[in-house]
This record gives structure tokens, C-alpha cells and sequence, in this order.
């Protein structure tokens, strides 16, 4: 609702073609993270998803006549954690504003928001893109406010339902400059915030329940011109959603006026079905919502030293466990930020890490796992391989006790089995040969067979490569590759 | 056994502890004059077997020795406080039916100190109005009439039922609330004692509200002490109202020692209006003596910025109104007239469910916090609210006490104002600079003007010295004289 005008950015974005040339898109997100809290904002009723319609209902709720609002503190301490993670200023004395409309599922004809001042002021968020290039993306403001209810429209041919169990849930609106310049900033944007919402587990950013959703602000300009008239998709619920509805939005502004139209300042939908956007309301039709301090609430006076408390209890955010990451583990830009890109893989990968090599770590977690994991669509707490087991496989590989080909085998063996990998690779004999009359016999055995390749190895060092693979086929894979490489060439007289 | 109807609290306090009489003769005792005051149409809903019930529990623990602070005293309830399973209309047509699954925290108080509750008392609908003339349940008649006459008078308003019905000797007590005069104002042209206490004294939980920012409970009954030891029980911090204040309520029945020697009262100049009647002016004066002669010190004072009151109130109280009568919309209790889609359901309702008086003030609200009228009213009216509680502060910075008039006239006959809003607002033009400053007020009756009817005048004091406003009261209340009583004409 309360859209930032003002851009932080000062370089130019992707630009886009139209047909007279080139188009720069700028985007602000207007971002509903619900509050993870087991009450609602101003009642005692459960927040919990997914009850029976109307379960979590209190006569705060249902608006009775005389029933008052009383701020739920935990959830004011979400919000000032919320702002400490997003590096913003924390407002001290804040104010609840009613805003009045009338609809079904608002069962007091207001919503109790914030509009004038906010429980958190500026702050930024740094979203990393693709090709190793990073953008700081302003937040104007975030605000604490109730949801409302719901409209279930397709219970009764001609009656609708109302279901209050969401009415009064809280709500932060974290509201973005109009920093982003492209679909995938926005998506990447949505990515971060969701991170850092989870980390301060402020937010469980779960999209499909609606615990996050965003409202996307979209104008179209051509380079170095002021900012065009925007049009505002509301509710967009998943980062595909956010950035397929930019791409559309933004080709429909661009067509509209190349074709001597006018973008008209509007409300617009996205439906993800046709993958389209349609006019909702346009601004002569917008409500007056009449906002006005709540006079039920008394502004909210924060204590300092309240706040420091809650500073201390931030834990290690994305940015800072990347860099930790990078600088402790020696890893590279990419795998450490694609580790931290979930608090719960982090902690994942440092507990395979832990007094292991964390390249090595790094590269399983990522490769091994995380590729697994994809492929099996499960999250990393359902991995069927712990973090000790992957620490293990780790462990077995740095130390020559298997190669790298059979800890994938035994990591198969691991997921499909399940047991302790150092067990599997005892009980299978895949420990790695390392002892070198074993390997000897098989490389002499291998050049014996093949003469004519082991004359040509000599003037063509590369074959070596072939008497490998075949020394290890020779020892069911089991001889060390590297100690295998060295006899190799020392036999067949190569250099080097 | 006299008539107990005709008792104070304080007697019938008595009377019950010395077992003169049961808490159940004294219920019958004001059943009995309810249904025979019928024609004053004070009670929407009464409730003699709730009442009866009550009563025999409270003779019960007399019996036993465990009797309460309000044990078995009969009181009345003003119809905005929503009590449990009992209809709680707000004297509207749009709260049809409503039986509230909850208890108002301080009627809720009241019956855990042993109160016995007689019923739902009349009011203007939603508390908007100074006669009790907007009721959906039809006007409230003053027990008082002019001398030799058979007018019929309005009792005030908006606590008209609860004025009434104590003047008439039906209640011992009754709830009041007070947005811009509506318990002093009654009070005063009824002849009884009323008191607006400090905002945030008494919780507004389970209270329909009218104006949030202004709204305050508070005791109406036919002595200073009365309200006193009834204000004691209905006061508490409650957790469940953030705007209640955490501060111990005082026995104020210790505070009143009858001693105003070196008292300070304040005589505010700007309450003196053009063409105010003589009759009132002459009453300040004789307030004015009274406490002269008890040995206080009268202090000239002003408050700059009282003409301002009434306009700043007549933006303030129909914005908070507008937004929060929004949620009788038909949907989920009360009255619901159909219509062809939600729009037209939530127009057919309000259309029929709010009086002209109410519809006129949410359109007042609605407007005022308008786009591009926010500032110019509601902003505007918010400073001179501060301007005006600001006047106060620097006068008490001189005196201990204030002491106007309460009202700027008496009784009025129904219908003589109610095409005529302009004059009908002007009733609260002493009490709703109180409302504003978040003070408390206390209507203290006078005696009788020259055709008959009570007045009364009124006491402002610094925030949360009721005690104060209690002690002064009840020396203005000796020096007027016994307390008249009306003529029970109404009785059938």
C-alpha cells in the first residue's frame, strides 16, 4: 500500500528492446511476510495454517461490539528483529493507524496498520546475481498489521463464506525501493529477503501457504528518463510468479505506449494461469481508507535497551556466513553462496566440514548432495544421509581410504540402504588399495598385455590416461587413481 | 419495613449488613418499581429473575459472613455494556437480537462485588445524543416536571434510562458512560450525582464503543457517596483494555472527610456564555458560596481555548464513531436486511439499522477524515485538543478544582430539540472540554430552579483525583440540602 518513489540506484539495469528502441524496467516490491508467532497481533487466537474455517477465532476477531485490540508483544519483537536483520533503523515510538474499507472478510470495517510511522524505517538488503555481480536494493520501510480474513466464494450457488482464522494474523509489509531493474533482480530480491526472514526465523517464507507474497510495483522508462507511471500486481505468490509477471507487465507498458497509448496508474492482478495481468481498479476507483490513528492502541514505545537485547540475539545472516565461509573454509564466491542460501544447509554443510577439509566439504555438499537432494525433490532435513554420514564419506575420501568414484558409490549404497558409510566400505572391501606391490602387480600385468600402447605412451604421455582405466578396471576400482598415475609413468618411462 | 426503594447505597449497605432487611426484599422492592415505572420507559430489557437469583445468593453469603463490598445492591446497567446472555441493544436497531457471549469488564466487577442486576437501561442509540430522544426503543420521560405542569421532559442524555430510572427510585445505582457529558449531563437535569472518572480509570472493555479516545464508564446514583463507593468497585486496570491505566484505585469514601478548608476551586471565566440563562449563573454563585463559606479559596482562571471544545469534539468523537461502527455491517451478528450483492446488504442494513442522528454522524466522520479534509479537520481538531487539555494543566497549576455548571440549562421537553442538532450539541458545551483532556468530571445535584427542576453543577479535577472531586462534591451536596425527589407521578 505505501509504495517507495524513490530509487537508491544509480546504475543503469538490462535494458529491453521495444520498437523504438531501448526500455529499462524498475521495479519495487511491496513484500507481506507473515510474523511466525503462535498468536495473532492483537488477539490471543492461535495463528496456526490450516485449521478447520473458523477454528482460530476470537471475539477480538470477529469484531464483537466492545472488544479491544492488545498488541501481542512476541510479535513487535519479530518485526524489531526482522528490521535488525535488515541492517534498518528501529523506530522507537511508532503508531497503529486504522484504514477503513468495508469488506466481508474485514469484520471491523479497518485493518490496524501502520501508515505514517513505521515500527522500522530504512535499510537494504545486497541480493547477489548470477556472474558474480551484487546489487543493494533499498527498504523504505517495514510495519507491522493484521491480515484479514477470507471470502470462499464456491460453497453455496448463490451465498459466499467467510473464514476469520487468517483475520488478525500479523502481518510485515517490508517495502522496497524501486531498486530493481530486471525480473530476475526481483526474483533474486524475493530470494534473499525470504532467506533472511528464515535465518531470523522471523518468517517461515512458505509461498504456497501464503506465508509470503508480494505486491510488485512496475513502470517502464527509456534510459536516463524520470520514472514512468507505475501499475501495482498485488498478490503474487512465488518468485516464478513475481518474475514472469515483471517480464509480462513490463512488454504490455512498452507495447501500450509505443503504441501512442498511456499507462494509466492502476491495480492490476496477476493471473498465473493465463500468465497474465488485468486491470483490478485503476486510481479514480482506489478507496479513501480514511487512515487514522487507532485510538484503542497507545503508540508503541520501544526500549532501547530491549532492542540491543533482541541485536544480541540475531543469529550469523546470510552475507556474514558467506564471507565466514569463504574466508574460514577457503571456499569460492559461488559454493559458499549457495550454501548459505539456507540457513539449515549451512549448518549442514559446517557439520559435514567440521575438522574436515571444507573444499572438500563444499564441493560433496553441493555436487553429491545437494544434486541428489534436487534431483529426489526433498529438503536437506530430509536427507536420508545425516551430516555425520556425509562427514564420514568426506573424511574417507581426504584420506585416501576410498576414491572419489567409490564414495559416490557408497553414498548410493548410504541413501538407498541406509548405514554407516565407514562400515559399508568395510563390509564390501571398498576400501581404496594404496598398498603398492598389489598395485604394481596390476600395472605390470596391464603393460604386459599391451606393448605396442605402452611403446606409443612413451612419444604420447597422454595415453597414460587408457592404462589408468584399465589398471583400475583390473583392481574393481579400488586402487588408489593417483598412486596408480605416479607407477604408470615412472613404468612406461613418461616424464613429468 | 419502610421503603427500601427510597434508600441511599450507603443505607441499604447498611440495612443488609444489620440484616433490617434480605437482599431479596430489596430486589422485589425495585422489581416492584420497575414495572410500575414503566411509563418512563428507562429499561429496554429487564431482568427480575437474573435479579432474584442474584439476591439469594447474596443473602446467602450475608448469612454465611462472606458478603462482598456490593453485596446484594440493586443496580441498573446502561445498555452499551454488553452483559453475558442478556440482549445488549446500545438503544439501536442494528443490534437486534445481539445476546453477547462475554461480560464487560467493569459490569463484570460489579457482579463479582455481589451487585444484583435489575436490567438494560434506555439510552441514546450508540450514546449519541443529550435527550435519550435517538433510542430505537423510543424516547426516555424525566421523572421531574415542571411545577404544575404535565410536559413531558427529556432526561438528558445519553444515560437517559440510567438518569431516570435512579431519580425515579427504581435503581439504587446505575452505569453510565460518558463520551461528551452523557452521565453528567443527565445527572445534572435529573437531580442525581454522576461521575465521569479519568480516562483509561475504568476499562472500556466489553463496552460498545462510540468515540474510543473519549469514551469512560462511570456510577450515576443519588448521592456523591453512592458514586464514590460504586466508582471503587467498577475501576481496575485491566490488561484486556490497552489504554486502562495500572494504578491502584483508592478508597475514595476515605477521602471524603467533608473538609475543603484551603481548598482551592477554580472559577473558570470562559464558562460564562452569552445568553446563558440567569437561573444558571445564579447557581454557579450559590455553588460558588457554598464552598467560600466551607473555607475553600475561590480562584479566577481561565481556559483560553474552551470555545473550541464543542467544534473540536464534533470532529473528534464522529471520526472515532464512523470507523468504529463499520463493523455492524450485517455479516456476522445483529440486524441484516438483504439485498442483491454485499454492497447493497451492507446499504439496506445500515440504512435501516442506524437512526438519523447516527447516520448523520458517521457521514460527519466519514467526511472529516477524508482525503484532503484529514488535515483540516481531524488534524486541526487534534491540536486544539491538546491546546484545551493544556488550558487545563496551567490551571491546575493554581487551584486543586474546577467548579462550572453542568449543563446550560434544565430539563427540556421532548421533541422541543430535536430538529435542531446545533442546540441539541450545545447541552455539552461544560462537559465535553473534559471528555477532550481525558479528566474527570462530577455532576453534583443543586437543588431546584424556580419551576422545579433539578441542576446541577459541576467539579473538573486533575487526572485521577476523583477522591478530591468526591470530598468537594458531597460539601456542595450538604450545603444544597437534602436531596429532592420527584413526584411519582408515572406510578400505575
Amino acid at each position: 500500500m505505501t509504495t517507495a518513489v524513490i530509487t537508491t540506484r544509480t546504475d543503469q539495469g538490462p535494458l529491453i528492446d521495444g520498437a523504438t528502441g531501448k526500455w529499462e524496467v524498475i521495479i519495487g516490491l511491496e513484500v507481506h511476510a507473515q510474523v511466525l508467532s503462535k498468536a495473532k497481533l492483537f488477539s490471543g487466537a492461535s495463528a496456526e495454517f490450516g485449521a478447520e474455517p473458523n477454528a482460530h477465532v476470537s471475539f477480538v476477531d470477529a469484531a464483537m461490539p466492545g472488544m479491544l485490540p492488545v498488541i501481542n508483544r512476541y510479535c513487535v519483537e519479530q518485526a524489531v528483529r526482522t528490521g535488525l536483520g535488515l541492517k534498518a533503523k528501529i523506530n522507537h515510538s511508532s503508531i497503529f493507524d486504522r484504514k477503513n474499507y468495508f469488506y466481508p472478510d474485514l469484520p471491523a470495517g479497518y485493518q490496524i496498520s501502520q501508515y505514517k510511522s513505521p515500527i522500522v524505517g530504512e535499510g537494504e538488503v545486497i541480493v547477489d546475481l548470477p556472474g558474480g555481480r551484487a546489487i543493494t536494493v533499498g527498504i523504505e520501510r517495514l510495519h507491522l498489521e493484521q491480515d484479514a480474513g477470507k471470502s470462499l466464494h464456491d460453497q453455496h450457488p448463490e451465498l459466499s463464506y467467510v473464514d476469520l482464522n487468517r483475520a488478525g494474523v500479523a502481518l510485515m509489509e517490508i517495502v522496497s525501493r524501486p531498486d530493481l531493474r530486471s525480473s530476475e533482480e526481483a526474483a533474486a530480491y524475493l530470494k534473499k529477503l525470504r532467506a533472511i526472514v528464515r535465518y531470523l526465523g522471523t518468517c517461515d517464507g512458505n509461498m504456497e501457504e501464503g506465508s509470503m507474497r508480494a505486491d510488485v510495483n512496475v513502470s517502464v522508462r527509456k534510459p536516463g528518463a524520470p520514472l514512468g507511471t507505475r501499475c501495482e500486481i498485488k498478490n503474487v505468490n512465488s518468485m516464478r510468479f513475481v518474475a514472469h509477471a515483471v517480464d509480462y507487465e513490463a512488454r504490455r507498458q512498452i507495447d501500450v505506449i509505443e503504441g501512442g497509448g498511456k499507462i494509466a496508474q492502476e491495480t492490476r492482478l496477476y493471473d498465473s494461469k493465463k500468465g497474465e495481468t488485468r486491470s483490478m481498479r485503476s486510481k479514480e476507483e482506489a478507496h479513501d481508507y480514511r487512515y487514522f490513528p487507532d485510538p484503542d492502541l497507545l503508540p508503541l514505545e520501544l526500549d532501547v535497551d530491549w532492542i540491543a537485547s533482541i541485536q544480541k540475539t540475531l543469529p550469523e545472516l546470510p552475507d556474514d556466513k558467506k564471507a565466514r565461509f569463504m574466508r574460514e573454509y577457503g571456499l569460492n564466491a559461488y559454493d559458499a553462496g549457495v550454501l548459505v542460501a539456507e540457513r539449515e544447509s549451512a549448518a549442514f554443510f559446517e557439520e559435514v566440514a567440521k575438522g574436515r577439509d571444507g573444499k572438500l566439504a563444499a564441493n560433496w555438499v553441493v555436487n553429491e548432495l545437494f544434486g541428489r537432494l534436487n534431483k529426489e525433490g526433498l529438503s536437506i532435513s530430509e536427507s536420508p544421509v545425516s551430516a555425520t554420514a556425509n562427514g564420514a564419506i568426506v573424511s574417507m575420501i581426504g584420506d585416501g581410504t576410498i576414491s572419489g568414484k567409490i564414495a559416490k558409490d557408497v553414498f548410493e549404497i548410504a541413501w538407498t540402504e541406509g548405514g554407516d558409510p565407514k562400515e559399508i566400505v568395510e563390509k564390501r572391501g571398498l576400501r581404496q588399495v594404496t598398498d603398492t606391490g598389489t598395485i604394481e602387480k596390476a600395472v605390470d600385468a596391464v603393460i604386459a598385455a599391451n606393448p605396442g600402447k605402452a611403446e606409443q605412451a612413451k612419444a604420447k604421455p597422454a595415453l597414460v590416461g587408457w592404462f589408468v582405466g584399465q589398471v583400475m578396471q583390473a583392481t574393481g576400482g579400488k586402487a588408489n587413481p593417483q598412486a596408480v598415475n605416479e607407477m604408470l609413468k615412472a613404468k612406461l618411462g613418461i616424464v613429468g | 419495613m419502610s421503603d427500601l426503594t427510597g434508600l441511599t447505597i450507603v443505607e441499604a449497605r447498611d440495612g443488609l449488613r444489620k440484616k433490617s432487611f434480605s437482599a431479596r426484599e430489596l430486589a422485589d422492592a425495585h422489581i416492584k418499581a420497575i414495572e410500575k415505572g414503566r411509563a418512563l420507559n428507562a429499561f429496554v430489557t429487564e431482568t427480575p429473575d437474573l435479579a432474584r437469583k442474584m439476591a439469594l445468593e447474596s443473602d446467602r453469603r450475608i448469612a454465611s459472613g462472606e458478603a462482598r463490598p456490593l453485596e446484594g445492591l440493586p443496580l441498573g446497567i446502561k445498555d452499551l455494556f454488553c452483559t453475558k446472555g442478556v440482549l445488549t441493544t446500545a438503544g439501536s436497531h442494528i443490534l437486534d437480537g445481539f445476546k453477547p457471549p462475554y461480560e464487560s469488564t467493569v459490569t463484570r466487577n460489579l457482579w463479582d462485588a455481589g451487585a444484583v442486576m435489575l436490567g438494560k437501561l434506555n439510552m441514546d442509540e450508540f450514546a449519541m445524543g443529550s435527550s435519550n430522544e435517538t433510542s430505537y426503543y423510543g424516547p426516555v420521560t424525566n421523572p421531574w416536571r415542571r411545577k404544575g405542569a404535565n410536559t413531558k421532559l427529556v432526561p438528558g442524555g445519553s444515560s437517559g434510562g440510567s438518569a431516570a430510572s435512579v431519580a425515579a427510585r427504581m435503581v439504587l445505582g446505575a452505569t453510565g458512560t460518558d463520551t461528551g457529558g452523557s452521565i453528567r449531563q443527565p445527572a445534572a437535569v435529573t437531580g442525581i450525582a454522576g461521575i465521569k472518572p479519568t480516562y483509561g480509570r475504568c476499562s472500556r472493555w466489553g463496552i460498545v464503543a462510540f468515540a474510543s479516545s473519549l469514551d469512560q464508564a462511570g456510577p450515576m446514583a443519588r448521592t456523591v457517596r453512592d458514586c464514590a463507593i460504586m466508582l471503587k468497585t467498577m475501576a481496575s486496570h485491566d490488561p484486556l483494555d490497552s489504554t486502562s491505566v495500572d494504578m491502584r484505585v483508592p478508597d475514595y469514601e476515605l477521602a471524603m472527610t467533608g473538609e475543603v478548608r484551603g481548598l482551592r476551586v477554580g472559577i473558570p471565566k470562559e464558562y460564562r456564555l452569552d445568553g446563558m440563562p440567569g437561573e444558571i449563573e445564579t447557581l454557579w454563585q450559590k455553588g460558588i458560596a457554598w464552598l467560600r463559606d466551607a473555607g475553600a479559596e475561590i480562584v479566577d482562571v481561565s481556559l483560553p481555548h474552551t470555545k473550541y471544545a464543542l467544534p473540536a469534539y464534533y470532529i473528534v468523537a464522529p471520526a472515532e464513531a464512523s470507523s468504529n461502527l463499520a463493523r455492524y455491517d450485517g455479516v456476522r451478528f445483529g440486524l441484516r436486511v438483504p439485498g442483491k450483492d454485499i454492497t447493497s446488504m451492507y446499504e439496506n442494513t445500515r440504512a435501516a439499522g442506524f437512526g438519523r442522528e447516527v447516520q448523520r454522524r458517521i457521514l460527519i466522520g466519514t467526511y472529516v477524515l477524508s482525503a484532503g479534509y484529514y488535515d483540516a479537520y481531524y488534524i486541526k481538531a487534534q491540536k486544539l485538543r491538546s491546546l484545551i487539555a493544556r488550558d487545563f494543566d496551567e490551571a491546575f497549576e493554581k487551584v486543586d478544582v474546577l467548579l462550572t455548571p453542568t449543563a446550560p440549562g434544565p430539563a427540556f421537553g421532548i421533541g422541543e430539540k430535536t430538529d435542531d442538532p446545533i442546540s441539541m450539541y450545545l447541552n455539552d458545551v461544560f462537559t465535553v472540554t473534559v471528555n477532550l483532556a481525558g479528566l474527570p468530571g462530577l455532576s453534583v445535584p443543586a437543588g431546584l430552579n424556580d419551576e422545579g427542576l433539578p441542576l446541577g453543577l459541576q467539579l473538573i479535577g486533575k487526572a485521577f483525583d476523583e477522591g478530591t472531586l468526591f470530598r468537594v462534591g458531597e460539601v456542595i451536596e450538604k450545603a444544597a440540602g437534602p436531596t429532592s425527589r420527584p413526584q411519582a407521578w408515572w406510578e400505575v
